[in-house]
């Protein structure tokens, strides 16, 4: 299609402005607006021990979900590529629901089982472990959300790949460990990396499902996008410059998820 | 051990959210999902999501376009740039979109607690899905054949209609159906910024801080049900679920 030269100008024109007025405005207003009062004001909101204790539980979340996701997400990758069968057709099938589930939903359904008195509950309870409205809660919560991420970032890589690198480590000899470890892992780390960047930032910032399993106490439940909300619908002197202050945080930590995501990029479609 | 995990984080509290749903008279399931604040939010949500999904499965398009057979300066960095609500978290996306057009807005546009704001928040937390459905297709496109139709005569509109977008519609139409799917459920943009706009998500979550988990559970199942109907569309189309 040979697009002449004013409409071509135009489409360009349409979507930059788009793009500019849709994601480049905003993220230059929230800098501006957290440092409105001079850097020492908004570093004084970034450092309040709130603040500190909600940036290290964000970091111990997305540090427990994560793993746990990529090596389920590793192995379900496997087994929905190489198997085939029952098993895969049943992941296959429910794989992608925490993309479509509602956060606020999944909330729901956690606490219908590990709330007090949800299924499970009262079994937690009597041993003294409290599971919603505390850490374990919130870590399942983010578990779900970040769930799919690498499996699908994984799965066409691997079919990609295909497997007669494998059968010829086999048939000389190599246990399957080995093979995986050899051939296997060194053929998927780029899709591996990218899942692993994307659960990370879903981790980070997820909100919906963790609000309604958190009890929202600073210093022990509040996870950096909570305490965006939570500084909000505070009424106080500055409380919304502490909430610009902690997405600022948060900002400053997605773009450099982006960065390694824009790094990753090319060797992700090399390794296809 | 995948199946386990699987349904210790995933099934098995979808299937209570089920169960508490359908453990009631049928009647009273029906009044909770039929009420009048329930029908409300479900109108709302139901409304701006497909809104969303047509303004944003045109403008992606546009977008993608422009990306790929247009050439320009800071092109690369503008692609970059459309993962950016990807890696943003969605909190962070409500919180700029308040200070844009909240209370104190810079402009002095005051959309702030309406439904626009509701769909310039959607608008953002969707934008990669159609773009990043349709980019790889429209790199893979043939542009002989386009060329070929206009040696022949035929004008631009003609090869976008004939052409274009035949080749293109089964990936818009996927990114769309998942910025849909996206939207119904969609919570941490908009929690700060819809006031008094009811959308579904946060009826949920008010019944939930009410101690009401049968009629959250039973707008809930609703909300899963349409998540369901867009997932089995989406395999219909031969499309697949991404970041």
């Amino acid at each position: 299609m040979l697009v002449s030269r004013r409409a071509k100008w135009s489409l360009r024109t349409i979507a930059l402005v788009y793009l500019l007025l849709l994601l480049v405005l905003p993220v230059v207003v929230v800098f501006a607006k957290t440092f409105e009062h001079g850097f020492s004001d908004a570093w004084g909101w970034m450092t309040t021990p709130a603040a500190i204790s909600a940036l290290w539980l964000s970091i111990t979340l997305a540090a427990i979900a994560v793993p746990l996701n990529t090596i389920f997400g590793i192995a379900c990758a496997l087994v929905l590529v190489r198997r085939r069968g029952r098993l895969a057709a049943f992941l296959d099938a429910f794989i992608d629901l925490p993309f479509l589930v509602s956060p606020v939903v999944v909330g729901l359904a956690l606490t219908l089982v590990y709330g007090i008195h949800g299924w499970f509950g009262s079994w937690f309870a009597a041993r003294g472990v409290q599971i919603i409205f505390a850490v374990p809660g919130m870590a399942l919560a983010t578990i779900f959300v970040s769930l799919p991420f690498v499996v699908r970032e994984v799965a066409p890589v691997l079919a990609e790949v295909g497997d007669e690198q494998e059968q010829a480590a086999a048939t000389l000899g190599a246990s399957s460990w080995q093979t995986f470890w050899r051939i296997t892992l060194p053929s998927i780390r780029w899709g591996v990396a990218y899942g692993v960047i994307l659960s990370t930032a879903r981790a980070l910032g997820e909100i919906g499902a963790v609000l309604v399993v958190s009890s929202l106490v600073a210093g022990s439940t509040l996870t950096l996008p909570l305490l965006v909300y939570q500084r909000d619908s505070q009424i106080g002197a500055g409380s919304i410059t502490g909430a610009y202050a902690a997405a600022t945080e948060l900002a400053v930590i997605s773009l450099v998820v982006l960065l390694i995501m824009t790094l990753l990029g090319p060797g992700r479609h090399e390794s296809r | 051990m995948a199946t386990l995990y699987l349904s210790v984080v995933v099934l098995i509290p979808l299937a209570a959210v089920v169960v508490k749903a359908v453990s009631q008279s049928p009647s009273s399931f029906w009044q909770q999902v039929t009420n009048p604040v329930s029908l409300r939010a479900l109108a709302i949500t139901l409304g701006a999501s497909l809104i969303v999904a047509v303004v944003g499965g045109v403008m992606g398009t546009i977008v993608a376009w422009v990306l790929v057979r247009d050439r320009f300066p800071g092109q690369r960095f503008i692609n970059a740039l459309i993962d950016l609500p990807f890696a943003l978290p969605t909190i962070v996306a409500g919180l700029t979109l308040l200070a844009l057009y909240g209370p104190d807005s810079p402009f002095g546009v005051h959309l702030a607690y309406t439904r626009a704001v509701v769909l310039v928040a959607l608008l953002f937390v969707t934008l990669p899905f159609v773009v990043r459905s349709v980019q790889p297709v429209l790199l893979e496109l043939d542009q002989e054949v386009e060329e070929a139709a206009a040696s022949l005569g035929a004008d631009n509109g003609v090869i976008f209609r004939r052409i274009v977008l035949p080749a293109l519609r089964p990936a818009i139409l996927s990114g769309s159906a998942l910025a849909f799917a996206r939207c119904v459920g969609e919570i941490g943009s908009l929690v700060l910024i819809v006031g008094k706009v009811q959308i579904a998500s946060l009826v949920i979550f008010a019944d939930i801080e009410d101690g009401a988990p049968q009629a959250a559970a039973s707008l809930s199942l609703v909300l899963i049900m349409l998540s369901l109907l867009v997932l089995l569309a989406m395999r219909r189309l031969g499309g697949r679920v991404a970041g």
